[in-house]
Protein backbone atom coordinates (compact mmCIF):
# COMPACT_ATOMS: atom_id res chain seq x y z
CA UNK A 1 0.00 0.00 0.00
CA UNK A 2 1.35 3.09 -0.75
CA UNK A 3 2.06 5.74 1.65
CA UNK A 4 -0.64 8.03 0.77
CA UNK A 5 -2.94 5.49 0.41
CA UNK A 6 -2.48 4.16 4.27
CA UNK A 7 -2.79 7.60 5.90
CA UNK A 8 -5.94 7.76 3.93
CA UNK A 9 -6.70 3.80 5.92
CA UNK A 10 -5.28 5.69 9.33
CA UNK A 11 -7.20 8.76 8.84
CA UNK A 12 -10.40 7.26 8.49
CA UNK A 13 -9.88 4.00 10.33
CA UNK A 14 -9.20 7.10 13.63
CA UNK A 15 -12.74 8.78 12.57
CA UNK A 16 -14.53 5.93 12.62
CA UNK A 17 -13.36 4.53 15.94
CA UNK A 18 -13.92 7.95 17.60
CA UNK A 19 -17.09 8.27 18.94
CA UNK A 20 -17.01 4.50 20.40
CA UNK A 21 -13.04 4.78 21.66
CA UNK A 22 -14.65 8.22 23.94
CA UNK A 23 -17.16 6.07 25.80
CA UNK A 24 -14.64 2.95 25.74
CA UNK A 25 -12.19 4.60 27.39
CA UNK A 26 -13.98 7.29 29.51
CA UNK A 27 -16.03 4.95 30.77
CA UNK A 28 -14.61 1.80 31.03
CA UNK A 29 -10.55 1.95 30.68
CA UNK A 30 -10.32 5.07 33.07
CA UNK A 31 -12.47 3.20 35.53
CA UNK A 32 -10.44 0.25 35.51
CA UNK A 33 -7.06 2.29 36.02
CA UNK A 34 -9.16 4.52 39.32
CA UNK A 35 -9.70 1.00 40.54
CA UNK A 36 -6.25 -0.52 40.27
CA UNK A 37 -4.94 3.24 42.07
CA UNK A 38 -7.57 3.38 44.83
CA UNK A 39 -6.93 0.32 45.64
CA UNK A 40 -4.14 1.09 46.82
CA UNK A 41 -4.86 4.15 49.08
CA UNK A 42 -7.44 5.21 51.87
CA UNK A 43 -9.70 6.99 50.09
CA UNK A 44 -12.97 7.38 51.40
CA UNK A 45 -16.68 7.52 49.52
CA UNK A 46 -16.83 11.09 50.89
CA UNK A 47 -13.81 12.08 49.64
CA UNK A 48 -13.96 14.96 47.78
CA UNK A 49 -10.82 13.87 45.61
CA UNK A 50 -10.53 10.66 43.85
CA UNK A 51 -7.48 9.42 45.32
CA UNK A 52 -6.83 9.53 49.18
CA UNK A 53 -3.29 8.74 50.81
CA UNK A 54 -1.16 6.28 49.42
CA UNK A 55 -1.30 3.00 51.84
CA UNK A 56 0.67 0.53 49.21
CA UNK A 57 -0.62 -3.27 49.93
CA UNK A 58 -2.67 -2.13 53.31
CA UNK A 59 -5.44 -3.02 51.77
CA UNK A 60 -5.32 -6.39 50.22
CA UNK A 61 -3.03 -7.59 53.75
CA UNK A 62 -6.41 -7.03 55.46
CA UNK A 63 -8.85 -8.54 53.02
CA UNK A 64 -7.27 -12.20 53.51
CA UNK A 65 -7.61 -11.01 57.36
CA UNK A 66 -11.16 -9.59 56.99
CA UNK A 67 -13.49 -12.77 57.93
CA UNK A 68 -16.30 -11.50 56.48
CA UNK A 69 -14.77 -10.91 52.88
CA UNK A 70 -12.78 -14.57 52.95
CA UNK A 71 -16.96 -16.06 54.18
CA UNK A 72 -17.88 -13.95 50.96
CA UNK A 73 -15.19 -15.62 49.00
CA UNK A 74 -15.96 -19.28 49.97
CA UNK A 75 -19.66 -18.60 49.56
CA UNK A 76 -18.71 -17.07 45.55
CA UNK A 77 -16.58 -20.15 44.91
CA UNK A 78 -19.29 -22.69 45.86
CA UNK A 79 -21.96 -20.60 43.89
CA UNK A 80 -19.22 -20.76 40.92
CA UNK A 81 -18.36 -24.26 41.10
CA UNK A 82 -22.18 -25.77 41.69
CA UNK A 83 -23.56 -23.34 39.30
CA UNK A 84 -21.21 -23.22 35.98
CA UNK A 85 -20.98 -27.41 35.59
CA UNK A 86 -24.84 -27.45 36.11
CA UNK A 87 -25.68 -24.85 33.69
CA UNK A 88 -23.43 -26.33 31.26
CA UNK A 89 -24.77 -29.96 31.57
CA UNK A 90 -28.46 -28.68 31.21
CA UNK A 91 -28.03 -26.75 28.86
CA UNK A 92 -26.25 -29.13 26.37
CA UNK A 93 -28.83 -31.98 27.35
CA UNK A 94 -31.54 -29.22 26.90
CA UNK A 95 -30.32 -28.42 23.36
CA UNK A 96 -29.38 -31.83 22.16
CA UNK A 97 -33.21 -32.67 22.89
CA UNK A 98 -34.58 -29.87 20.79
CA UNK A 99 -32.75 -28.56 18.17
CA UNK A 100 -33.93 -31.18 15.48
CA UNK A 101 -37.31 -30.27 16.49
CA UNK A 102 -39.56 -28.33 13.98
CA UNK A 103 -38.57 -24.74 14.16
CA UNK A 104 -41.81 -22.89 15.65
CA UNK A 105 -41.58 -25.09 18.80
CA UNK A 106 -38.00 -25.02 19.00
CA UNK A 107 -38.17 -21.25 19.04
CA UNK A 108 -41.03 -21.73 21.84
CA UNK A 109 -38.47 -23.84 23.87
CA UNK A 110 -35.81 -21.54 23.32
CA UNK A 111 -38.13 -18.64 24.50
CA UNK A 112 -39.12 -20.31 27.18
CA UNK A 113 -35.63 -20.84 28.83
CA UNK A 114 -34.52 -17.30 28.23
CA UNK A 115 -37.38 -15.42 29.57
CA UNK A 116 -36.15 -15.71 33.06
CA UNK A 117 -33.21 -13.72 31.72
CA UNK A 118 -35.69 -11.26 29.89
CA UNK A 119 -37.80 -10.59 33.08
CA UNK A 120 -35.11 -9.49 34.85
CA UNK A 121 -33.89 -9.73 37.89
CA UNK A 122 -35.80 -7.64 39.93
CA UNK A 123 -39.57 -8.52 38.81
CA UNK A 124 -37.90 -12.30 39.39
CA UNK A 125 -36.19 -12.22 42.52
CA UNK A 126 -39.50 -10.26 43.94
CA UNK A 127 -41.59 -13.26 42.51
CA UNK A 128 -39.36 -16.10 43.96
CA UNK A 129 -39.45 -14.04 47.39
CA UNK A 130 -42.84 -14.85 47.43
CA UNK A 131 -42.34 -18.59 46.54
CA UNK A 132 -40.06 -18.63 48.88
CA UNK A 133 -41.88 -17.13 51.66
CA UNK A 134 -42.92 -19.34 55.17
CA UNK A 135 -46.23 -18.16 55.63
CA UNK A 136 -47.78 -17.74 52.08
CA UNK A 137 -45.03 -18.81 49.64
CA UNK A 138 -46.13 -21.50 47.51
CA UNK A 139 -42.95 -23.95 47.98
CA UNK A 140 -44.39 -24.49 51.44
CA UNK A 141 -47.64 -24.53 50.56
CA UNK A 142 -47.24 -27.57 48.10
CA UNK A 143 -44.85 -29.91 50.35
CA UNK A 144 -46.47 -29.24 52.77
CA UNK A 145 -49.75 -30.00 51.24
CA UNK A 146 -48.89 -32.99 49.25
CA UNK A 147 -47.55 -34.48 53.02
CA UNK A 148 -43.62 -34.12 51.85
CA UNK A 149 -42.97 -31.73 54.75
CA UNK A 150 -44.37 -31.95 57.48
CA UNK A 151 -44.07 -28.45 58.28
CA UNK A 152 -42.97 -25.33 55.88
CA UNK A 153 -39.10 -24.21 55.92
CA UNK A 154 -37.97 -20.64 56.37
CA UNK A 155 -36.06 -21.08 53.59
CA UNK A 156 -34.63 -17.83 53.05
CA UNK A 157 -33.54 -17.63 56.55
CA UNK A 158 -31.91 -20.85 57.35
CA UNK A 159 -28.30 -20.54 56.67
CA UNK A 160 -28.61 -24.29 56.03
CA UNK A 161 -31.00 -23.68 52.69
CA UNK A 162 -30.71 -19.73 51.82
CA UNK A 163 -27.51 -20.23 49.63
CA UNK A 164 -29.05 -22.87 47.69
CA UNK A 165 -31.98 -21.05 47.36
CA UNK A 166 -30.32 -18.26 45.48
CA UNK A 167 -28.00 -20.98 43.40
CA UNK A 168 -31.74 -22.13 42.31
CA UNK A 169 -32.80 -18.97 41.27
CA UNK A 170 -29.62 -18.25 39.40
CA UNK A 171 -29.61 -21.00 37.58
CA UNK A 172 -33.19 -20.32 35.91
CA UNK A 173 -31.83 -17.05 35.01
CA UNK A 174 -28.48 -18.56 33.10
CA UNK A 175 -29.01 -20.98 31.40
CA UNK A 176 -30.75 -18.72 28.35
CA UNK A 177 -27.65 -17.88 26.73
CA UNK A 178 -26.13 -21.35 26.66
CA UNK A 179 -29.05 -23.15 25.13
CA UNK A 180 -29.43 -20.69 22.33
CA UNK A 181 -25.37 -21.18 21.88
CA UNK A 182 -25.62 -24.80 22.02
CA UNK A 183 -28.99 -25.01 19.62
CA UNK A 184 -26.89 -23.12 17.04
CA UNK A 185 -23.57 -25.12 17.32
CA UNK A 186 -25.54 -28.44 17.21
CA UNK A 187 -26.78 -27.04 14.32
CA UNK A 188 -23.71 -26.49 12.90
CA UNK A 189 -22.24 -29.74 13.21
CA UNK A 190 -20.34 -31.02 10.31
CA UNK A 191 -23.11 -33.63 9.16
CA UNK A 192 -20.22 -35.97 6.53
CA UNK A 193 -18.28 -36.68 9.55
CA UNK A 194 -21.67 -37.92 11.62
CA UNK A 195 -23.11 -39.60 8.81
CA UNK A 196 -19.34 -41.23 7.80
CA UNK A 197 -19.30 -42.39 11.91
CA UNK A 198 -22.85 -43.47 11.64
CA UNK A 199 -21.84 -45.86 8.35
CA UNK A 200 -19.02 -47.35 10.30
CA UNK A 201 -21.06 -48.39 12.94
CA UNK A 202 -20.76 -45.55 15.43
CA UNK A 203 -23.60 -45.65 18.25
CA UNK A 204 -25.43 -42.45 19.23
CA UNK A 205 -23.52 -41.98 22.09
CA UNK A 206 -20.04 -42.25 20.16
CA UNK A 207 -21.12 -39.75 18.07
CA UNK A 208 -21.68 -37.45 20.74
CA UNK A 209 -18.96 -37.49 22.53
CA UNK A 210 -16.29 -38.77 19.12
CA UNK A 211 -17.82 -35.67 16.83
CA UNK A 212 -20.74 -33.25 18.04
CA UNK A 213 -18.81 -32.62 21.77
CA UNK A 214 -15.18 -32.14 19.94
CA UNK A 215 -16.64 -29.97 17.55
CA UNK A 216 -18.72 -27.93 20.12
CA UNK A 217 -15.78 -27.22 22.11
CA UNK A 218 -15.12 -23.29 21.40
CA UNK A 219 -19.16 -23.11 22.36
CA UNK A 220 -18.37 -24.86 25.58
CA UNK A 221 -15.37 -23.23 26.66
CA UNK A 222 -17.33 -19.43 25.45
CA UNK A 223 -19.93 -20.64 27.60
CA UNK A 224 -17.97 -22.04 30.65
CA UNK A 225 -16.15 -17.94 30.56
CA UNK A 226 -19.73 -16.11 30.64
CA UNK A 227 -20.96 -18.79 33.11
CA UNK A 228 -18.36 -18.35 35.50
CA UNK A 229 -17.89 -14.20 34.78
CA UNK A 230 -22.07 -14.14 35.82
CA UNK A 231 -21.89 -16.18 38.66
CA UNK A 232 -19.23 -14.32 40.14
CA UNK A 233 -21.09 -11.05 39.87
CA UNK A 234 -24.29 -12.01 41.46
CA UNK A 235 -25.56 -9.31 43.49
CA UNK A 236 -29.12 -8.36 42.65
CA UNK A 237 -30.82 -11.70 43.73
CA UNK A 238 -28.59 -11.51 47.38
CA UNK A 239 -29.24 -7.84 47.86
CA UNK A 240 -32.96 -8.18 47.14
CA UNK A 241 -33.58 -11.50 48.79
CA UNK A 242 -31.28 -11.87 51.76
CA UNK A 243 -28.84 -9.03 52.20
CA UNK A 244 -25.65 -11.39 53.23
CA UNK A 245 -28.15 -13.11 55.54
CA UNK A 246 -28.76 -14.96 57.79
CA UNK A 247 -25.41 -14.85 59.65
CA UNK A 248 -23.40 -14.27 56.57
CA UNK A 249 -24.12 -17.39 54.82
CA UNK A 250 -24.78 -15.73 51.45
CA UNK A 251 -22.56 -12.66 51.64
CA UNK A 252 -20.64 -13.32 48.36
CA UNK A 253 -17.61 -11.18 47.00
CA UNK A 254 -19.74 -8.44 44.72
CA UNK A 255 -22.67 -7.92 47.61
CA UNK A 256 -19.72 -7.06 50.09
CA UNK A 257 -17.69 -4.66 47.60
CA UNK A 258 -21.44 -3.03 47.66
CA UNK A 259 -22.08 -3.14 51.03
CA UNK A 260 -18.30 -1.82 51.93
CA UNK A 261 -18.49 1.19 49.58
CA UNK A 262 -21.80 2.21 50.47
CA UNK A 263 -23.20 1.01 53.96
CA UNK A 264 -19.90 1.11 56.02
CA UNK A 265 -18.78 5.10 55.19
CA UNK A 266 -18.40 6.10 58.71
CA UNK A 267 -14.78 4.47 58.40
CA UNK A 268 -11.84 5.88 56.42
CA UNK A 269 -10.73 4.02 53.75
CA UNK A 270 -13.77 1.85 51.90
CA UNK A 271 -13.88 2.96 48.42
CA UNK A 272 -9.93 1.94 48.48
CA UNK A 273 -10.90 -1.21 50.34
CA UNK A 274 -13.81 -2.19 48.00
CA UNK A 275 -11.73 -1.71 45.13
CA UNK A 276 -9.15 -3.85 46.23
CA UNK A 277 -11.60 -6.38 46.81
CA UNK A 278 -12.83 -5.51 43.29
CA UNK A 279 -9.06 -6.14 41.93
CA UNK A 280 -9.34 -9.39 43.87
CA UNK A 281 -12.44 -10.53 42.14
CA UNK A 282 -10.82 -9.54 38.95
CA UNK A 283 -7.67 -11.35 39.41
CA UNK A 284 -10.17 -14.51 40.14
CA UNK A 285 -11.93 -14.46 36.73
CA UNK A 286 -9.21 -13.77 35.09
CA UNK A 287 -7.15 -16.62 36.10
CA UNK A 288 -10.22 -19.25 36.04
CA UNK A 289 -11.12 -18.06 32.13
CA UNK A 290 -7.20 -18.70 31.52
CA UNK A 291 -7.01 -22.33 33.35
CA UNK A 292 -10.18 -23.17 31.31
CA UNK A 293 -9.02 -21.90 27.95
CA UNK A 294 -5.64 -23.79 28.53
CA UNK A 295 -7.85 -27.32 29.33
CA UNK A 296 -10.15 -26.96 26.19
CA UNK A 297 -6.75 -25.93 24.39
CA UNK A 298 -5.29 -29.29 25.40
CA UNK A 299 -8.57 -31.18 24.63
CA UNK B 1 -34.28 -42.89 6.89
CA UNK B 2 -32.68 -44.38 9.64
CA UNK B 3 -34.91 -47.55 11.43
CA UNK B 4 -34.92 -46.28 15.14
CA UNK B 5 -34.39 -48.72 17.53
CA UNK B 6 -37.06 -48.83 20.25
CA UNK B 7 -34.91 -47.91 23.28
CA UNK B 8 -33.78 -44.70 21.70
CA UNK B 9 -37.39 -43.72 20.69
CA UNK B 10 -38.67 -44.67 24.56
CA UNK B 11 -35.39 -42.07 25.33
CA UNK B 12 -36.79 -39.34 23.08
CA UNK B 13 -40.29 -39.28 24.18
CA UNK B 14 -39.03 -39.57 27.94
CA UNK B 15 -36.88 -36.12 27.34
CA UNK B 16 -40.07 -34.73 25.48
CA UNK B 17 -41.58 -35.10 28.07
CA UNK B 18 -39.46 -33.68 30.53
CA UNK B 19 -38.58 -30.75 28.74
CA UNK B 20 -42.50 -30.05 28.94
CA UNK B 21 -42.49 -30.25 32.53
CA UNK B 22 -39.31 -28.17 32.94
CA UNK B 23 -40.77 -25.47 30.12
CA UNK B 24 -43.92 -25.44 32.92
CA UNK B 25 -41.41 -24.59 35.94
CA UNK B 26 -40.15 -22.39 34.13
CA UNK B 27 -42.86 -20.49 33.11
CA UNK B 28 -43.99 -20.65 36.44
CA UNK B 29 -42.34 -17.52 38.10
CA UNK B 30 -43.78 -15.07 35.21
CA UNK B 31 -47.22 -16.95 35.59
CA UNK B 32 -46.95 -16.15 39.28
CA UNK B 33 -46.52 -12.45 38.78
CA UNK B 34 -48.96 -11.92 36.64
CA UNK B 35 -51.85 -13.90 38.41
CA UNK B 36 -51.09 -12.61 41.61
CA UNK B 37 -50.97 -8.93 40.22
CA UNK B 38 -54.50 -9.47 39.99
CA UNK B 39 -55.10 -11.84 42.96
CA UNK B 40 -57.30 -10.22 45.83
CA UNK B 41 -55.55 -10.30 49.11
CA UNK B 42 -57.08 -13.10 50.26
CA UNK B 43 -55.60 -15.55 47.38
CA UNK B 44 -52.35 -13.83 48.06
CA UNK B 45 -52.53 -14.66 52.14
CA UNK B 46 -53.83 -17.60 51.70
CA UNK B 47 -51.08 -20.41 52.99
CA UNK B 48 -52.96 -22.79 50.32
CA UNK B 49 -51.82 -22.07 46.89
CA UNK B 50 -54.53 -20.33 44.97
CA UNK B 51 -53.60 -21.37 41.70
CA UNK B 52 -55.84 -19.12 39.80
CA UNK B 53 -57.11 -16.15 41.04
CA UNK B 54 -60.55 -16.36 43.23
CA UNK B 55 -61.51 -12.75 41.30
CA UNK B 56 -59.65 -10.83 38.99
CA UNK B 57 -59.04 -7.94 40.61
CA UNK B 58 -56.90 -4.58 39.55
CA UNK B 59 -56.65 -2.88 43.25
CA UNK B 60 -52.95 -3.78 42.98
CA UNK B 61 -52.12 -2.11 40.60
CA UNK B 62 -54.08 0.92 41.59
CA UNK B 63 -52.52 0.82 45.00
CA UNK B 64 -49.24 0.90 43.17
CA UNK B 65 -50.39 4.25 41.61
CA UNK B 66 -51.61 6.12 44.19
CA UNK B 67 -49.09 5.06 46.22
CA UNK B 68 -46.35 7.29 45.42
CA UNK B 69 -46.31 10.16 42.95
CA UNK B 70 -43.87 11.84 40.93
CA UNK B 71 -43.79 14.82 38.10
CA UNK B 72 -44.47 13.07 34.54
CA UNK B 73 -41.37 14.52 33.41
CA UNK B 74 -38.17 17.00 33.91
CA UNK B 75 -36.57 18.48 31.43
CA UNK B 76 -34.30 21.32 31.85
CA UNK B 77 -35.57 21.94 35.53
CA UNK B 78 -39.03 21.88 33.93
CA UNK B 79 -41.78 19.63 35.51
CA UNK B 80 -44.56 17.90 33.90
CA UNK B 81 -47.88 17.08 35.65
CA UNK B 82 -48.35 15.21 38.59
CA UNK B 83 -48.44 11.68 37.75
CA UNK B 84 -48.77 8.26 39.61
CA UNK B 85 -44.66 7.62 40.07
CA UNK B 86 -44.98 4.17 38.46
CA UNK B 87 -45.03 6.64 35.38
CA UNK B 88 -42.19 8.33 35.36
CA UNK B 89 -40.15 5.26 36.03
CA UNK B 90 -41.29 3.49 33.12
CA UNK B 91 -40.68 6.87 30.94
CA UNK B 92 -36.96 7.26 32.77
CA UNK B 93 -36.43 3.13 31.71
CA UNK B 94 -37.78 3.57 28.20
CA UNK B 95 -35.98 6.58 27.80
CA UNK B 96 -32.40 5.07 29.29
CA UNK B 97 -32.96 2.06 27.42
CA UNK B 98 -33.66 3.92 24.44
CA UNK B 99 -30.98 6.48 24.06
CA UNK B 100 -28.23 3.40 25.33
CA UNK B 101 -29.31 1.56 22.22
CA UNK B 102 -29.10 4.37 19.52
CA UNK B 103 -25.59 5.61 20.76
CA UNK B 104 -24.69 2.12 21.54
CA UNK B 105 -26.07 1.04 17.87
CA UNK B 106 -24.11 4.68 15.63
CA UNK B 107 -20.46 4.09 17.56
CA UNK B 108 -20.53 0.27 17.66
CA UNK B 109 -21.37 0.17 13.68
CA UNK B 110 -19.03 2.75 12.86
CA UNK B 111 -15.85 1.21 15.28
CA UNK B 112 -17.04 -2.69 14.31
CA UNK B 113 -16.42 -1.34 10.33
CA UNK B 114 -12.99 0.12 11.14
CA UNK B 115 -11.63 -3.10 12.96
CA UNK B 116 -13.04 -5.56 10.51
CA UNK B 117 -12.47 -3.45 7.29
CA UNK B 118 -9.62 -0.76 7.82
CA UNK B 119 -6.06 -1.45 8.00
CA UNK B 120 -5.24 1.47 10.32
CA UNK B 121 -2.09 1.55 12.57
CA UNK B 122 -2.76 0.30 16.31
CA UNK B 123 -5.83 -1.72 14.77
CA UNK B 124 -4.48 -4.96 16.65
CA UNK B 125 -4.00 -3.01 19.58
CA UNK B 126 -7.08 -1.13 20.11
CA UNK B 127 -9.03 -5.09 19.29
CA UNK B 128 -7.07 -6.83 21.54
CA UNK B 129 -8.01 -4.16 24.48
CA UNK B 130 -11.59 -4.87 23.37
CA UNK B 131 -11.90 -8.65 23.85
CA UNK B 132 -9.81 -8.26 27.26
CA UNK B 133 -12.11 -5.80 28.56
CA UNK B 134 -15.10 -7.86 28.16
CA UNK B 135 -13.46 -10.70 30.08
CA UNK B 136 -13.24 -8.51 33.27
CA UNK B 137 -16.88 -8.71 35.29
CA UNK B 138 -18.36 -5.08 34.51
CA UNK B 139 -19.93 -4.97 37.89
CA UNK B 140 -16.36 -4.16 39.44
CA UNK B 141 -15.74 -0.77 37.65
CA UNK B 142 -19.08 0.33 38.56
CA UNK B 143 -17.83 1.70 42.49
CA UNK B 144 -14.77 3.50 40.26
CA UNK B 145 -16.92 4.50 37.96
CA UNK B 146 -19.35 6.33 40.39
CA UNK B 147 -16.75 8.59 41.54
CA UNK B 148 -16.14 9.17 38.08
CA UNK B 149 -19.31 10.45 37.62
CA UNK B 150 -19.51 12.40 40.40
CA UNK B 151 -16.84 14.31 39.37
CA UNK B 152 -18.31 14.62 35.63
CA UNK B 153 -21.15 16.02 37.79
CA UNK B 154 -23.70 13.02 35.82
CA UNK B 155 -24.62 11.56 39.06
CA UNK B 156 -27.99 10.46 39.68
CA UNK B 157 -28.63 11.36 36.04
CA UNK B 158 -29.76 8.63 33.43
CA UNK B 159 -26.84 10.04 31.39
CA UNK B 160 -24.45 8.00 34.59
CA UNK B 161 -26.27 4.53 33.35
CA UNK B 162 -26.67 5.29 29.93
CA UNK B 163 -22.27 6.02 29.05
CA UNK B 164 -20.90 2.97 30.49
CA UNK B 165 -23.49 1.25 28.75
CA UNK B 166 -22.95 2.30 25.50
CA UNK B 167 -18.51 2.08 26.59
CA UNK B 168 -19.08 -1.80 27.04
CA UNK B 169 -17.14 -3.51 23.96
CA UNK B 170 -19.68 -5.95 23.30
CA UNK B 171 -20.99 -3.86 20.80
CA UNK B 172 -18.76 -3.24 19.08
CA UNK B 173 -17.01 -6.74 19.15
CA UNK B 174 -20.82 -8.29 17.43
CA UNK B 175 -20.42 -5.77 14.62
CA UNK B 176 -16.97 -6.11 13.92
CA UNK B 177 -18.16 -10.30 13.26
CA UNK B 178 -21.51 -8.76 11.26
CA UNK B 179 -18.80 -6.42 9.26
CA UNK B 180 -16.11 -9.39 8.74
CA UNK B 181 -18.53 -10.37 5.49
CA UNK B 182 -18.55 -7.58 3.91
CA UNK B 183 -16.44 -8.66 0.88
CA UNK B 184 -13.87 -6.28 -0.06
CA UNK B 185 -14.39 -5.61 -4.10
CA UNK B 186 -17.68 -3.99 -2.93
CA UNK B 187 -16.40 -1.45 -0.74
CA UNK B 188 -13.11 -1.09 -3.34
CA UNK B 189 -15.56 -0.05 -6.04
CA UNK B 190 -17.08 2.29 -4.22
CA UNK B 191 -14.05 3.42 -3.66
CA UNK B 192 -13.14 3.46 -6.96
CA UNK B 193 -16.21 5.15 -8.38
CA UNK B 194 -15.15 8.53 -6.14
CA UNK B 195 -17.63 8.20 -3.53
CA UNK B 196 -16.62 9.44 0.16
CA UNK B 197 -15.70 7.63 3.21
CA UNK B 198 -18.40 8.51 4.86
CA UNK B 199 -20.98 7.84 1.68
CA UNK B 200 -19.67 3.99 1.41
CA UNK B 201 -20.00 3.46 5.31
CA UNK B 202 -24.06 4.81 4.73
CA UNK B 203 -24.60 3.68 1.51
CA UNK B 204 -22.56 0.05 1.20
CA UNK B 205 -21.51 -1.03 4.75
CA UNK B 206 -24.74 -0.25 6.72
CA UNK B 207 -27.34 -2.14 4.52
CA UNK B 208 -25.29 -4.81 4.92
CA UNK B 209 -25.15 -5.19 8.16
CA UNK B 210 -28.80 -4.30 9.42
CA UNK B 211 -28.99 -7.79 10.74
CA UNK B 212 -26.25 -6.65 13.25
CA UNK B 213 -27.33 -3.50 13.93
CA UNK B 214 -30.89 -5.19 15.04
CA UNK B 215 -29.37 -8.19 17.08
CA UNK B 216 -27.19 -5.43 18.56
CA UNK B 217 -30.41 -3.28 18.93
CA UNK B 218 -31.82 -5.46 21.13
CA UNK B 219 -29.87 -6.55 23.15
CA UNK B 220 -28.66 -3.33 24.31
CA UNK B 221 -32.16 -2.28 24.60
CA UNK B 222 -33.13 -5.36 27.15
CA UNK B 223 -29.81 -5.28 28.79
CA UNK B 224 -30.06 -1.95 30.08
CA UNK B 225 -33.41 -2.11 30.96
CA UNK B 226 -32.79 -4.90 33.11
CA UNK B 227 -29.25 -3.91 34.58
CA UNK B 228 -30.31 -3.30 38.44
CA UNK B 229 -27.05 -3.39 40.07
CA UNK B 230 -25.96 -0.11 37.65
CA UNK B 231 -29.08 2.07 38.01
CA UNK B 232 -28.58 1.10 42.00
CA UNK B 233 -25.54 2.84 42.28
CA UNK B 234 -26.10 5.56 39.88
CA UNK B 235 -29.24 6.56 40.54
CA UNK B 236 -29.74 6.91 44.59
CA UNK B 237 -32.27 9.97 44.93
CA UNK B 238 -35.19 8.24 43.19
CA UNK B 239 -35.67 11.30 41.10
CA UNK B 240 -34.63 9.47 37.99
CA UNK B 241 -35.53 5.91 39.52
CA UNK B 242 -36.22 3.06 36.94
CA UNK B 243 -38.52 0.64 36.80
CA UNK B 244 -36.39 -2.01 38.61
CA UNK B 245 -35.32 0.28 40.91
CA UNK B 246 -38.67 1.68 42.04
CA UNK B 247 -39.76 -1.81 42.21
CA UNK B 248 -36.99 -2.60 44.49
CA UNK B 249 -37.70 0.31 47.08
CA UNK B 250 -40.97 -0.43 46.99
CA UNK B 251 -40.17 -3.95 48.14
CA UNK B 252 -37.70 -2.70 50.64
CA UNK B 253 -40.97 -0.35 51.91
CA UNK B 254 -43.83 -3.22 52.02
CA UNK B 255 -42.07 -6.34 51.96
CA UNK B 256 -45.78 -8.08 52.89
CA UNK B 257 -48.15 -6.60 50.17
CA UNK B 258 -47.20 -9.52 47.58
CA UNK B 259 -50.10 -8.16 45.19
CA UNK B 260 -48.77 -4.45 45.04
CA UNK B 261 -45.37 -5.92 44.37
CA UNK B 262 -46.07 -8.77 41.63
CA UNK B 263 -48.37 -5.59 39.85
CA UNK B 264 -45.06 -3.27 39.83
CA UNK B 265 -42.96 -6.74 38.69
CA UNK B 266 -45.50 -7.06 36.39
CA UNK B 267 -45.40 -3.57 34.96
CA UNK B 268 -41.53 -3.85 34.96
CA UNK B 269 -41.56 -7.06 32.66
CA UNK B 270 -44.32 -7.36 30.24
CA UNK B 271 -43.13 -4.19 28.31
CA UNK B 272 -39.59 -5.87 28.01
CA UNK B 273 -40.90 -9.85 27.71
CA UNK B 274 -42.97 -8.33 24.30
CA UNK B 275 -40.30 -6.35 23.19
CA UNK B 276 -38.31 -9.46 23.31
CA UNK B 277 -40.81 -11.79 21.63
CA UNK B 278 -41.26 -9.35 18.61
CA UNK B 279 -37.75 -9.39 17.92
CA UNK B 280 -36.50 -12.62 19.20
CA UNK B 281 -35.34 -13.63 15.99
CA UNK B 282 -32.12 -10.99 15.64
CA UNK B 283 -31.59 -11.78 19.31
CA UNK B 284 -31.32 -15.22 18.79
CA UNK B 285 -28.73 -14.39 15.95
CA UNK B 286 -26.72 -11.25 18.13
CA UNK B 287 -26.16 -13.73 20.69
CA UNK B 288 -24.76 -16.55 18.76
CA UNK B 289 -22.39 -14.13 16.36
CA UNK B 290 -21.31 -12.40 19.35
CA UNK B 291 -20.22 -15.73 20.80
CA UNK B 292 -18.50 -17.40 17.58
CA UNK B 293 -14.85 -16.82 18.06
CA UNK B 294 -14.95 -15.37 21.32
Amino acid sequence: MSRALQRRENIAGYLFMLPSLIFFLGFVIIPMFICIITSLTNTNMHDPGMFGGFIGLTNFANLFQDEVFLKGLKNTFVIVIVSVPTVCAFSLWVSSAIYKLKGPLLSAFRCIFYLPVVTGSVAVTVVWKWMYDNYNGILNGVLTGTGILEKGVNWLGDPRTALWCIILILFTTSVGQPIVLYVSALGNVDQTLVEAAQVDGATDLQVFWKIKWAQMMPTTLYILVITTINSFQCFALIQLLTQGGPNHSTDTVMYYIYYTAFKLTEQAGHFGYANAMGVVLAIFIGALSAIQFKLAKEK
Amino acid sequence: MKIENPRSRAYRIFSLILLIILAFLFLFPLYWIITGAFKPAQDIYNPKPVWWPTDWVVNNFSNLFTKRTAPLFSIFGMEGPTAPAAFRWLINTVFMSVMAMILTCITAAMAGYALAKKRFAGRAIIFSLIVCAMALPKQVILIPLLKEMSALKLYDSLWAVIFPTVGWPFGVFLMKQFSESIPGEILEATRIDGASEAKTFMTVVLPMVKPGIGALAIFTFINSWNDYFMQLVMLPSGNNFTMPLGIASLQAETSIDMGLLMAGAALASVPIIVVFLMFQKYFTQGITMGAVKG
